[in-house]
């Protein structure tokens, strides 16, 4: 019970840390999903995304210093591409968040938070490299893991790998 | 045949063939070149050291394509790698030879279906003369595998071509089975 009962204390201090966003931002975000894994809400108005970043990360109660993962996600069903990145107050709060935005699936694009978190530059790219989303006032938004003239964004449910490349046959 | 079943007179003289004195320096000091891709180098940088230690071999990686004989394709080789493999094959000397390490180099390994990004078998892009199956191999198997280009260097002769000198190392190959099951009965006897 004493293992619940800290995890819960956690939460708790993520729901804070939640409602001090949700306060400033309002309906910019969604409600607050409190599970006990990883809390996490929705960035509704993509647009203020770099400005929720840099609240998160400044304001004195939620000092969201450490980036630890920016993830691409694709949802086919919904015709939309997201990202996921997880927050935590390294040496300072116990609340972490997750925070996930989505764009477009076809020429999408996601205000990037590369100024923000300097992890988020090759993360982004990263993202940008598997799902093809665009990170609007990214510094230097090119393929950061496949070759620079790859075809098609791997990890997209509905890729298809190309025949050729530079000549050498691609599927086994 | 080896160059010591030749026959030695009692004033230190050595009468053999070209070949044969050829064939026996170039298999007794096979340098490889120093270069893995993936976890198979692990591999095979732990029968480099001291435990399998390949030296006694006379082989001893090379750090530049161009003082080496023998290239290791050591692991997973992607197509961002592939026309780097061939860059590195074609700064070679000849005569080189390539010994494919690994499910990965062979045949694509466990990528061979969802892996987009990876070659499916080296032996698309270089010519392979000895592959090693395993995913890693043991040091056991790579050193099999490398006494594998040892015999193939032995069947070699001025005037004959690599293809041919394939075809002979295969007429002559043993199947390990039969050693293997004899050895067995020995055992459990």
């Amino acid at each position: 019970m004493e293992e619940g009962k800290v995890i819960s204390q956690s939460l708790q201090e993520s729901a804070a840390a939640y409602s001090i966003i949700h306060e400033k931002f309002g309906s910019a975000i969604s409600a607050l999903d409190a599970n006990e894994t990883m809390p996490f809400f929705e960035v509704i108005d993509t647009s203020q995304w770099t400005e929720i970043a840099l609240f998160m990360r400044d304001h004195p109660k939620l000092k969201f210093n450490y980036m630890a993962c920016l993830t691409g996600v694709d949802y086919p069903a919904e015709e939309k591409l997201g990202i996921i990145c997880n927050f935590e107050s390294l040496a300072l709060f116990n609340h972490k968040l997750a925070v996930k935005v989505k764009c477009a699936r076809d020429g999408g694009s996601i205000p990037s938070v590369a100024c923000v978190w300097h992890t988020a530059n090759w993360h982004e790219r990263e993202a940008y490299d598997m799902f093809g989303m665009l990170f609007t006032g990214h510094p230097e938004l090119k393929r950061i893991l496949c070759p620079d003239d790859w075809v098609g964004y791997p990890l997209r449910k509905d890729y298809k790998v190309q025949d050729q490349y530079h000549g050498i046959k691609v599927p086994y | 045949m080896g160059l010591l079943d030749a026959g030695i007179t009692k004033h230190n003289m050595l009468v053999t063939s070209v070949d044969n004195v050829l064939n026996w320096a170039r298999l007794s000091s096979l340098w490889p070149m120093g270069f893995g891709l993936a976890c198979c180098a692990i591999e095979m940088m732990a029968t480099n050291a001291s435990n399998y230690d390949l030296e006694r071999f006379g082989i001893f990686p090379r750090s530049s394509p161009r003082q080496s004989d023998l290239m290791i394709v050591a692991g997973t080789v992607t197509m961002k790698m592939a026309e780097r493999v061939v860059r590195l094959y074609e700064q070679m000397p000849e005569p080189r030879y390539v010994l494919s390490m690994g499910s990965c180099s062979n045949c694509g390994g466990p990528y061979w279906e969802h892996g987009y990004h990876v070659l499916k078998g080296v032996d698309r892009i270089i010519p392979v003369d000895v592959y090693v199956p395993g995913c890693p191999p043991r040091p056991e198997s790579l050193i099999g595998g490398l006494m594998k280009i040892q015999e193939l260097i032995r069947m070699e002769q001025i005037g004959i071509s690599r293809a041919d000198a394939l075809k002979k190392l295969a007429e002559k190959s043993v199947d390990p089975r039969i050693i293997i099951e004899r050895e067995r009965t020995v055992v459990g006897a």
